[in-house]
């Protein structure tokens, strides 16, 4: 069982994070990445050709994480593969010993730097779950046999900040019913729709059959809040958080303060049980913000027993 | 798309296309999808909008087209049969069946056969 679904099925705090896009530079540039806040997090997600642009794949990402002594989520869009090299890669990666495995749909090609490639899209993130569950379950989509069964910790996405806002717990509760057992959503900077999104996830037993782990943007940059804002399908930044940033005496500090804000905020919300912190281009401060909140150590957390921070 | 294969599918697709913009997927969902088809999705996809939906409402890929999966579950709301259909998970797309008669694989049950691993 891998440590995330150990920790989660325990009802312990957990708190992951999103590696940076990695391209060459071997292992050293994988343990650069993540070195800055190693102690703190439970496992990191080796992403997916994030904002359809390619980097090297999640399965490479997520072994060589493995290999670093670090716990991985390798993540999976829908975007680029058909089912049969998504299977593929699941068996891959069980191989390997990878668990966690978080499905998404993925952005549009269109949102890339190579918006002429075919979209695939062969199977939808509710499949793409299903199929991952039968796997554990000892059977490729046709049928044919896995034995042993490779076991899985499978996680999904959810976006409590895009329309139809009131079908989005609706459509975690299937992605549930098609095995999802943790959920990393989607960064939403309108503090009012993830409050609503937790609220109607505990009412409706989502928060109960799956563990959920609220998304917060760490960036040393206004301009990365822009980036974010233009660039990423499915996110918006509100306009006054970023000139805020803009007009504060130090930027970078007000940057991070804003994550910590979020963060902090997140905590409180009834029915989250961990974060998810990612940052854009250049890491932002991980460690920092589970200080400044309170957070202990993996180690720490683990010996202790350690439930909730207290929100700051 | 395909075009449709023989006469039958010549026939749907002539009924199907001006009304629902039909795709010729040959496993038709429409009515577990609140009439709309979930084929006109860019992503195409069967379950659900995806995340990138734009705060208006609009598609991620195609910004002055409203989300389908939008009109999907408004359209679900008023129907008074088979609204709550659109909560089932609807399996992966057999694409043997694009461009034949949905019709014909209704009533002969090819529609309904997934593959063995599908639970």
């Amino acid at each position: 069982m891998s440590r995330l679904e150990d920790r989660i099925r325990a009802g312990g705090f957990v708190l992951t994070a999103e590696l940076l896009t990695v391209n060459t530079g071997g292992l050293d540039a994988v343990h650069e990445r993540f070195e800055p806040y190693e102690d703190y997090v439970d496992a990191i997600n080796a992403t997916d050709n994030t904002a359809a642009h390619a980097h090297a794949a999640p399965l490479a990402v997520a072994i060589a994480l493995k290999q670093l002594g670090m716990e991985p989520v390798m993540q999976l869009v829908c975007r680029d593969r058909n089912r049969l090299a998504l299977e593929a890669d699941i068996v891959g990666a069980a191989l390997h010993g990878i668990e966690n495995i978080c499905c998404l749909t993925g952005d549009d090609v269109t949102a890339g730097d190579e918006p002429e490639a075919r979209r695939v899209f062969d199977l939808d993130s509710p499949q793409l779950i299903a199929t991952a569950q039968a796997i554990s379950g000892g059977r490729y989509l046709s049928g044919r046999r896995i034995e042993p069964a490779p076991h899985l910790f499978i996680g999904a996405v959810e976006n409590p900040g895009a329309p139809p806002y009131e079908a989005r717990v609706e459509r975690a509760l299937k992605k549930v019913r098609a095995g999802a057992r943790f959920f990393q959503l989607q960064l939403c900077f309108d503090k009012e729709r993830v409050e609503r999104f937790m609220r109607a996830a505990v009412e409706s037993g989502l928060a109960a059959q799956a563990a959920i782990i609220q998304s917060i943007c760490l960036v040393r940059s206004p301009s990365a809040l822009r980036f974010v804002d233009e660039k990423v399908p499915g996110i918006t930044v509100p306009h006054e958080l970023i000139e805020h940033c803009e007009r504060a005496d130090d930027p970078e500090e007000a940057c991070f303060q804003l994550g910590a804000e979020f963060a902090a905020h997140a905590l409180a919300q009834p029915g989250v049980r961990g974060l998810h912190l990612i940052s854009f281009r250049r890491e932002a401060g991980i460690a920092r913000l589970c200080r400044q909140l309170g957070i202990p150590t993996r180690e720490e957390r683990e010996t202790s027993g350690y439930r909730h921070p207290v929100a700051v | 798309m395909a075009g449709p294969h023989g006469p039958l599918a010549a026939v749907e697709y002539a009924v199907k296309k001006p009304i629902w913009g039909c795709q010729m997927c040959g496993q038709c969902v429409l009515h577990s999808t609140g009439m709309t088809c979930p084929m006109n999705c860019p992503k195409q996809l069967r379950n659900g909008p995806c995340g990138g939906v734009r705060p208006n409402g609009n598609c991620e890929v195609k910004p002055d087209m409203k989300c389908v999966w939008l009109k999907a579950y408004e359209r679900a709301d008023k129907l008074p049969v088979w609204g709550e259909e659109i909560h089932e998970l609807r399996p992966p797309v057999d694409n043997r069946l694009w461009g034949t008669s949905s019709w014909r694989n209704y009533f002969s049950g090819r529609d309904k056969q997934t593959p063995e691993g599908w639970a």
